[in-house]
């Protein structure tokens, strides 16, 4: 029993601190690619290749004050930073990173909690991450960030239905909850689901960038209209809350995407969880390549967009893998 | 006491204290985060009966589809739990909320005691665990043999609710468009720019 | 089995992931307590308006709309909340769950058909 207790513990605490450095460092590499992609240089004075630039931009942070204004409702507004982070912390609990390991005498699984229900999870998970935005959004007292919050948690929830339809087609073929069996089940480069659902990974992918509000859908946070939108009134760290909040959010669903369509962490040659991070790490590059060459949907457009195309053509998916499967079966 | 009896028991303080606080709460943003909390400790308790698929659902649809639903009424009609009640009801209407309620909870405990609650469990309705009881495919299986007609009504039902909510839709927008058509003051204006 | 409850250790260390993540955040604010400064006055403590003084109040009625994607997105997250038990055991159900499944999807669809002509799904 506490044998249990102490490994979980050790596991969860290098998930967290590594998610938190990953969430650190990535915003070093959005800065770093689009400065390149932008033909600048990007941070460079802090450490070589600007590396220690997070570290310096965290201890800024924390020395900032913490300014409140006056008409804000209290309690919301202290609770919302917490409210946005954990849930994008909580899919991790899911996500298996690695393949099982002897260590020690106990067998250590790559995984936090291997939940057979690991699909549901995330996808209630990500159902919950709207409220961070809207409760910080309405408790802040200011305009921008009311039109902020409505605007983001409008965009959640028209790209969630089609962002779980998307997965629905990978549920079809693998039979399973479980994130690690799926992972299993795409153990050769030709199993990978991306090969059987391209259509469902390209549906996944949009409407996961949609619900991590990042650019070409960050109207959120459009700086230029909204002045950053829902956390247009927050400083020092529960300002940071919110934006490692968001980049945690971007890795979740690199992680999830990594582990639904791209094999997880199986790969030759190379440790496990040494692909696992190659891949989340080539989804995060798209992230920002994204960022770099798209301007931003206009806001109708945004929603006409999720409802009109992303949900129909998921529902489509859905009909056609299933009488796919079942052709399968037949032959 | 194991673990399990200790997760119980603490689910189920937070999710009546949680309910409870709802109630009594004036701000109604405030009783919309008591009641997600309140679902959340439910779910846990879902899934301590091996019920994993309601455990769930209830945090999709319930804690994550219709109380952002709820928020959103809230933020619409802008309600702070600031706002005047109005008039206090009559005594007569309290007096029957009062009683009613006092029949409700003699009701309730009339049902726990006479020990058909108990006895369901113990004949199994909860026997879970060993039996897959409650799991996702056992759900998937009764919904979609035995109960094939509720299934299929639920979409007519939720039809149903999609014609209501446009029909509302329609209203409201034309009784914009109406009030711009007759004026056109800056307000109005303004007001269409949040759109 | 599939879909049965998993053994309690795995709930236990989704419990710890919880309580490890509130903590390390709850960890940082406290620490930013301890050392940073603290100087409200009255200018700074207004709500960001451009540096102009708020006009009105922030708390406003917005538009409708929003209500119906919401009403929207309940009714359909419903609709993929059924296609996920549908899904996972769609090996066991076979061809009768795939015409179920199609039934109940052209009904909801003729509902988003519906909705989208007569311009709900419309942003003026």
């Amino acid at each position: 029993m506490w044998e249990i207790v102490i490994i979980s513990s050790i596991k969860v605490l290098l998930v967290v601190v590594a998610i938190l450095t990953g969430c650190a460092y990535a915003t070093y590499m959005e800065r770093k690619v689009l400065g390149h992609m932008q033909h600048r240089i990007g941070p460079l004075y802090a450490g070589p290749y600007g590396l220690l630039q997070p570290v310096a931009d965290g201890l800024k942070l924390i020395f900032k004050e913490d300014i409140v204004p006056d008409n804000v409702e209290r309690t919301t507004y202290a609770l919302a930073p917490l409210l946005a982070f954990v849930p994008s912390l909580l899919t991790f609990a899911v996500v298996p990173f690695a393949a099982d390991v002897d260590m020690f005498g106990y067998r250590i699984t790559g995984v936090i909690s291997d939940l057979n229900i690991g699909i549901l999870w995330v996808f209630a998970v990500t159902s919950l991450g709207v409220y961070g935005l809207v409760l910080a959004g309405w408790s802040s007292g200011s305009k921008y960030s009311m039109l902020g919050a409505i605007r983001s948690s409008a965009q959640m929830i028209s790209y969630e239905v089609a962002y779980g339809l998307s997965i629905i087609g990978v549920i079809l073929i693998a039979n399973t909850f479980s994130l690690r069996e799926i992972v299993e089940q795409q153990a050769s480069i030709t199993d990978w689901f991306v090969f059987r659902q391209p259509l469902g990974f390209l549906l996944f992918i949009t409407c996961a960038i949609a619900e991590t509000n990042r650019a070409p859908f960050d109207l959120p946070e459009a700086e230029s209209e909204l002045v950053a939108g829902y956390h247009t009134e927050y400083s020092s760290m529960r300002f940071s809350t919110f934006f490692i909040s968001e980049y945690a959010n971007m890795i979740a669903v690199s992680s999830v995407a990594t582990t639904l369509f791209f094999g997880g962490w199986q790969g030759p040659l190379l440790p496990p969880i040494l692909w696992f991070c190659i891949k989340v790490f080539l989804f995060m590059f798209l992230y920002i390549w994204l960022r770099a060459t798209f301007p931003r949907f206009r806001y109708d457009q945004l929603m006409a967009f999720g409802w009109k195309v992303l949900f129909p053509l998921a529902l489509l998916n859905t009909i056609v893998t299933a009488g796919l499967v079942m052709l399968t079966d037949w032959l | 006491m194991s673990l399990d009896t200790l997760i119980f028991v603490i689910s189920v303080i937070v999710a009546v204290f949680s309910a409870t606080m709802m109630i009594v709460q004036r701000n109604p943003i405030a009783s919309v985060l008591y009641l997600i909390v309140s679902l959340v400790a439910q779910a846990v308790l879902y899934v301590q009966l091996g019920a994993l698929f309601l455990g769930s659902i209830l945090i999709i649809v319930y804690a994550g589809a219709i109380l952002v639903l709820f928020l959103f009424i809230i933020m619409l009609l802008n309600l702070r739990g600031n706002e005047d009640l109005g008039e206090k009801s009559p005594l007569v209407s309290q007096a029957t909320k009062f009683i009613v309620s006092i029949l409700f909870v003699l009701e309730l405990v009339f049902v726990v005691r006479s020990g058909y609650v108990a006895e369901s469990i113990a004949t199994g309705v909860a026997d879970t665990g060993s039996t897959g009881f409650g799991s996702v495919e056992d759900v998937a299986l009764l919904l979609f043999t035995r109960y094939l007609y509720p299934f299929e009504l639920t979409s007519i039902l939720l039809l149903a609710a999609i014609v209501g909510a446009v029909v509302m839709a329609r209203r409201e927008n034309r009784d914009i468009q109406q009030s711009m058509f007759v004026e056109q003051t800056p307000s109005e204006t303004f007001k269409k720019g949040q759109g | 089995m599939e879909g049965t409850a998993n053994s309690m250790s795995e709930y236990l260390s989704v419990l710890i992931f919880i309580f490890v993540g509130i903590g390390s955040v709850l960890f940082t604010f406290f620490l930013s307590r301890l050392i940073r400064p603290h100087n409200p006055y009255k200018e700074k403590s207004i709500p960001y308006e451009c540096a102009e003084l708020p006009i009105g109040d922030s708390w406003f009625k917005f538009n409708n709309r929003f209500y119906i994607f919401a009403l929207m997105f309940v009714i359909f997250d419903v609709e993929v909340v059924f296609l996920f038990p549908w899904a996972v055991a769609f090996g066991e159900l076979g061809l009768f769950a795939l015409v179920e499944m199609i039934i109940f999807i052209l009904i909801l669809f003729f509902g988003l058909f519906y909705a989208w002509r007569k311009g709900a799904l419309k942003w003026v």
